[in-house]
């Protein structure tokens, strides 16, 4: 094994669906001496072997915690994609939380490699977009606020970094939306709506990736080098409009005005999601990454396909009944 | 979400989908190759089914997939089902009855491979577009993939069912994408100076962009192939353009037709003019090399060998067209 084997791994955002599961991934590889995950919340589930350290990435502390346990691995999955609290506390999180991190790798001797989920958020979604992206672009219109411009940020706080410790092996993975078992975001809130309200005129190009292949994904990277940007999202795109018909969800196409308004109000009343400007534009244009380089680095592609880690999540949330009675009656005609 | 989506379609069992036209290119799922185990489940086959039953039993088990979202889309979110059995349909009343279209040269578009048709724009309406694809998907069993102006992407409506035609934006990426998969990729280059310039000056092109079209196919080592679209000119007569409600509207221009906003909505109904369009011999750019790409001054030449055979095609097509109306 090369010299930048990983041997002690540092997790953040061990608290959370991803954080939990790749510690648990990681903590039965053999090649791994020590699994420390830290995060501000105490884990909901047992870690096993990883050891938990409860503190908060945006201050000094994670530095102490990293030079004294000699850290050699950084794994940042600490990107909250927001409402599970005001939107300051989310971007405290995300932006200082990741400046203090790598603040801390920078100073550590021991560092070897960073791993930083980043998101496909950073690419915006527009009328002016090409189809598909690939690493090489860019958003058209900067994010300017919300989850998006926490990413963008963080990816800027990143590639200083490399410059800066040009021996660290630096991977950045852009993901797509996450499905599946305990994802618990804007979309998966969005999609689990009762009738679901989609942008009149509008059927955005949607992918979606489970969260098997993101931990998969995530492992490789850690024990393995792979240095550089990566898109990673499941094969295949769907549409709104086909995706919601394969669930068998109702839908409803509101004018994208009103979506805003009633996704407010629809938080106030009854704890619905509310829609921010961004997953609004998602909503309406849609995004398509290209996932090619990840292929080619790793000679592997997702176990599920956007459509099956939809249908996964789908069977999850159970299905409507309307639009299946409607289609198994013309179906038995 | 496979195990119930089987159920359904196993169901259908004989049901047949019959092509809207044959040789279309919709893919359609197993029905066809169930079809001969239908037997096992007790229907007839469905050879043996009047006409009107097959029909009845097309339609359902196409509203059932719909319903069900059991068809699939490319990247770009092109549906060929959709496509094929409504949004062309609708296209070809216009095409067949209204302005009457004929095709020449339709030897000369490669039968596979990227291919990069290069147009003539205008008719206020993308009308000419729209015909385009008609006359590929049913004349030459190819979709054509347009690259439209990021305008129709903000549109509500029109947005996704331009994706859903096969059409993608107008940039070097899309473009490059498209041709590499070996798609039959059309272009205006003239963009909105070209479709929406009046009617005095209707067949004279106008200048072909910046080349960018002559680029993408050096990159993609694909012929070019000339074609010249003559009645479009006819369809909405610009006589004016009210630029500040353009402004205010956010469009390109506002057009004043003999009918519309005259008559109101009645004036937003083309001109029955007749159509020719004409396919031109592929032009290779083989012998300058991808490298070429990045030499302005070949592309320069390119655009301006290519915008003269696209005005040349358009003159003497017109010549051969005769009165515009009739």
């Amino acid at each position: 094994m090369p010299s930048t084997a990983a041997r002690v791994v540092l997790v953040t955002g061990v608290s959370r669906f991803l954080g939990a599961r790749v510690a648990n991934t990681l903590q039965a590889d053999p090649g791994i001496e020590r699994v420390i995950g830290v995060d501000t919340v105490p884990p909901s589930t047992p870690l096993g072997r990883t050891e938990f350290v409860r503190v908060d990435i945006r201050t000094p502390g994670i530095a102490k915690v990293i030079s004294s346990a000699g850290v050699d691995t950084v794994v940042h999955l600490n990107l909250v994609t927001g409402q599970a609290g005001p939107r300051a506390k989310a971007k405290e999180l995300n932006v200082i939380g990741t400046m203090q991190l790598l603040a801390a790798c920078q100073r550590s001797p021991d560092m070897r490699k960073l791993v930083v989920r980043s998101s496909a958020a950073v690419y915006g979604s527009s009328p002016r977009d090409p189809a598909v992206f690939t690493e090489e672009d860019e958003a058209v219109e900067a994010p300017a606020h919300g989850f998006a411009k926490d990413t963008a940020e963080v990816e800027g706080y990143v590639r200083g970094l490399t410059r800066r410790r040009s021996d660290l092996t630096v991977s950045v993975l852009r993901f797509a939306n996450f499905l599946g078992p305990g994802v618990d975001s804007p979309v998966t809130r969005y999609l689990a709506m009762p009738v679901v309200p989609t942008v009149l005129g509008f059927d955005p190009r949607l992918q979606f990736l489970h969260t098997d292949d993101g931990v998969e994904v995530l492992r490789r990277m850690t024990v393995e080098d792979h240095p550089g940007r990566f898109n990673v999202a499941g094969d295949g795109v769907l549409l709104l409009s086909q995706a919601l018909r394969r669930a068998g969800r109702p839908h409803v196409p509101v004018p994208a005005q009103s979506i805003a308004a009633l996704g407010g109000f629809g938080r106030r009343v009854g704890g619905m999601p509310a829609f921010s400007p961004e997953l609004l534009r998602w909503l309406m244009y849609g995004r398509v990454l290209d996932t090619g380089r990840l292929a080619a680095e790793l000679s592997w592609r997702p176990k599920y396909g956007s459509e099956e880690a939809f249908a996964d999540q789908a069977a999850r949330q159970g299905r409507g009944v309307l639009l299946d009675r409607l289609a198994s009656v013309i179906g038995r005609g | 979400m496979n195990a119930h989506h089987e159920e359904p379609f196993d169901a259908m069992d004989g049901a047949r989908v019959i092509p809207i036209r044959p040789g279309s290119t919709a893919p359609r799922p197993a029905a066809a190759d169930q079809a001969g185990a239908s037997g096992a489940s007790g229907r007839p086959p469905s050879d043996e089914r009047n006409p009107v039953e097959r029909a009845v039993a097309s339609g359902l088990s196409f509203l059932h997939r719909r319903l069900t979202g059991a068809y699939e889309v490319d990247e770009f979110g092109f549906d060929p089902e959709l496509n094929a059995s409504v949004l062309l349909p609708l296209a070809r009343a216009l095409y067949d009855h209204w302005f009457r279209v004929e095709l020449e040269g339709l030897e000369n578009v490669p039968a596979e491979g990227g291919a990069l048709l290069v147009a003539n724009h205008s008719g206020t309406v993308p009308l000419d577009g729209i015909m385009l694809s008609v006359a590929t998907h049913d004349h030459l069993d190819r979709p054509l993939r347009l690259l439209g102006a990021d305008l129709v992407y903000q549109v509500p409506v029109l947005a996704h069912l331009a994706r859903k035609a096969g059409h993608t934006l107008a940039c070097p990426a899309d473009a490059a994408r498209l041709l590499a998969k070996g798609e039959l990729v059309g272009v205006f280059p003239e963009g909105f100076k070209g479709i929406g310039k009046p009617y005095g000056d209707r067949y004279k092109l106008q200048r072909f962009g910046r080349g960018g079209f002559v680029e993408t196919a050096l990159r993609a080592e694909v012929p070019i192939i000339p074609c010249a679209v003559v009645g479009a000119e006819e369809i909405y007569p610009k006589i004016a353009d009210l630029k500040p409600l353009a402004r205010l509207l956010g469009l390109p221009y506002f057009p004043i037709t003999p009918t519309f906003p005259l008559l109101g909505a009645a004036g937003l109904v083309p001109l029955p003019s007749k159509w020719l369009i004409r396919f031109g011999e592929p032009m290779s750019l083989a012998d300058h090399g991808p490298e070429a790409a990045d030499d302005p001054m070949t592309v320069f030449n390119l655009t301006d060998h290519v915008r003269e055979v696209v005005q040349q095609m358009v003159y003497d097509t017109l010549l051969r067209r005769g009165r515009p109306f009739l």
